[in-house]
């Protein structure tokens, strides 16, 4: 096995604030290989976004990131901040929620893009902006040349996703997040955008971490799956695996909170309750509290362990199997 | 689509910049103000060859005569003629005006921008400095700062461009301060933008509009402040001529010569009434939210 592109190890994220220390991410794990998309699933406040901005390197003031981030075997916590400013946009990317405030509106959308080349190629203004154009034709923007000389407020919502994503891929990163890369567009266009991720990180071999709620965008997009919830890694599978047989009560719950079309007028599962305080977490399984398998043992944190080859559970009552057939 | 595409995306896709223009210009005070201004500018410019005597030149033999033919504002006490002398001084006042709003944006706009970004403890020293100076009263820190310097054009414009600075440092760190927060600036944090050039190159430009806004009006009270400083003795010094210190020479005589002080009062309260009108203006021109009325 190749090293991979990402990998993760336990790392953790802390906020010093009046109430004491907050740590939205605690003790993450994951790692993703080339040409491969790792995707990171939870509620919104599971700590997925601080995960990708501990990445990045983009934490907000007062942010302390701990454990391993190593980007192509070379540690990222252990560079200067003018280090890892070089990697981002040449060898990392991300792409944002929202595509309609992301880009500057002073500037056309080709300035934008060409802006990624000439600050980490050294392209002319000139030669950056015949790339850019490129860019924008390989993200099957139509008119490039005449989009590119658009401003933002001139492009649709999918138009400047796509121009984010032609910014983000434009040095050829070797990983690209993308946080909720379509939350914030139509459904058409949200097909669209997936698509066109999957066919760059072909065309590219980019490494892609993609961050969503949606586990329909999961099923179709992704190779690799984590679960985070309240901070921490509940379950990580092959996506296949996850969706075939989940080891995690809550990756149960979230999977019975999805609609499909067969199986007719079935009854949507909720999770009850409500996520933890993180300021003041339940100890333990952070889920415990919330889960219907709940024993006494859950009280102290149960380890991610594997269950099957490739496919492990942060859960002492893992494998679920026969707790799933009593239940049914 | 490109065929009925296309004149649709030639009206969008006017330039924010050529839409203020528009703008601008179907606002008539403001059109007004801008002439004026220009009209004033000019005559500045072209002081050497449209005044019709020389401005430092005394008399003995024509002091103080009402306006006439010959001096279309009068003459003043040593005779000179106050119609050149007006416009000569309209170079000291627009220069003054002009250069000093230049000094208080290089010194107040990197301060307040670095104050927006940085935050923290930097932001707390350089908006409690602005604050302090903004306690007080415009006038008084320009005539101390200028007493202080010395007195002469050149300090003056100093003291009124420290003077001027902190409108400017507060709000170049209030729209740096909306500016971090916007997805935008995090996209170009992401790309791998140093800080500086995230604060030029990026916010910057979208700071422009008010900036440009505030400079406008800014000029005009310091084309006041550099009068009153003149006034004071503390400006442009004898006998080069300047509308503050032609109403200060003028106040002896206000009773028997009232045209020395009516032109010079005239020429000043016209280019900041103008250059007030053309300010207004530029706001509505350019403000993105009156758009599509």
């Amino acid at each position: 096995m190749s090293t991979p592109v990402l990998d993760l190890a336990r790392v953790t994220v802390e906020f010093p604030t009046d109430r004491g220390r907050l740590r939205p991410v605690d003790g993450v794990s994951f790692s993703v290989e080339a040409g491969k998309t790792l995707a990171v699933v939870g509620e919104s406040g599971c700590g997925k976004s601080v995960t990708a901005l501990a990445i990045m390197g983009l934490l907000p003031q007062g942010g302390e990131v701990g454990g391993g981030i190593r980007l192509g075997g070379e540690e990222l916590l252990a560079l200067t901040p003018d280090q890892r400013r070089a990697r981002r946009g040449g060898e990392m990317a991300m792409v944002f929620q929202e595509p309609m405030t992301s880009l500057n509106p002073a500037f056309t959308a080709g300035e934008q893009v060409a802006e990624a080349l000439r600050l980490h190629q050294g392209l002319s203004p000139d030669a950056a902006f015949a790339k850019a154009i490129e860019m924008f034709a390989r993200v099957r923007i139509p008119e490039p040349e005449r989009r590119a000389r658009s401003y933002p407020h001139q492009l649709s919502g999918g138009m400047r996703q796509r121009v984010m994503i032609a910014m983000a891929l434009a040095c050829r990163p070797r990983l690209l997040i993308a946080d909720e890369p379509t939350t914030a567009l139509d459904v058409t266009v949200q097909a669209q955008i997936l698509a066109l991720i999957d066919e760059m990180k072909r065309e590219t071999g980019t490494a892609v971490v993609l961050i969503t709620h949606d586990l329909g965008v999961v099923r179709d997009h992704a190779d690799d799956v984590v679960v985070m919830y309240a901070g921490r890694v509940a379950e990580r599978a092959r996506a296949a695996d996850l969706f075939a047989n989940p080891q995690h009560p809550y990756t149960i719950g979230l999977l019975g909170a999805v609609p499909r079309l067969e199986g007719g007028a079935a009854r949507l599962a909720s999770i009850e309750g409500t996520v933890p305080d993180l300021m003041n977490p339940p100890p333990g399984c952070r889920f415990a509290p919330r889960c219907p398998f709940a024993i006494a043992r859950c009280a102290e944190q149960p380890p991610l362990a594997e269950v099957t080859p490739g496919h492990q559970a942060a859960c002492w009552r893992a494998p679920l199997d026969t707790l799933l057939e009593q239940a049914a | 689509m490109s065929a009925t595409a296309a004149p649709v995306a030639v009206a969008r896709g006017e330039s924010p910049s050529r839409r203020a223009l528009r703008r601008f210009i179907r606002h008539r005070l403001a059109l007004a103000g801008f002439l004026v201004v220009l009209t004033f500018v000019l005559v500045a410019i072209l002081a050497p060859w449209i005044a019709p005597y020389d401005p430092i030149e005394t008399s003995w033999s024509r002091i103080r005569r009402p306006p006439s033919e010959l001096y279309w504002f009068g003459t003043d006490e040593n005779g000179r003629d106050v119609l050149s002398r007006v416009i000569w001084g309209a170079r000291a006042s627009l220069m003054a005006g002009v250069v000093s709003v230049i000094g208080a944006v290089l010194i107040g706009v990197p301060l307040g921008l670095l104050a927006g970004l940085a935050g923290g403890w930097v932001d707390a020293l350089i908006s409690r400095i602005a604050d302090a100076m903004l306690s007080i009263p415009f006038l008084i820190l320009a005539i101390a700062l200028a007493a202080f310097l010395g007195p002469a054009l050149e300090n003056a414009m100093l003291a009124i461009a420290i003077t001027a600075s902190p409108v400017f440092v507060r709000l170049a760190r209030g729209m740096a301060l909306d500016a971090k927060s916007t997805d935008w600036v995090e996209a170009a944090r992401s790309l791998g933008n140093p800080p500086w050039r995230t604060a030029f190159v990026h916010v910057l430009p979208n700071i422009i509009p008010p900036l440009l806004v505030q400079s406008t009006l800014s000029i005009a009270e310091a084309i006041i402040a550099e009068a009153s400083l003149s006034f004071l003795g503390l400006g442009q010094q004898p006998p080069s001529p300047s509308w503050g210190s032609m109403l200060n020479s003028a106040q002896r005589f206000l009773e028997t010569a009232p045209w020395l002080a009516i032109a010079p009062g005239a020429a000043i309260f016209v280019v900041v009434l103008a250059f007030n009108l053309m300010g207004d203006g530029l706001r509505d021109a350019l403000d993105p939210r009156a758009d599509r009325r």
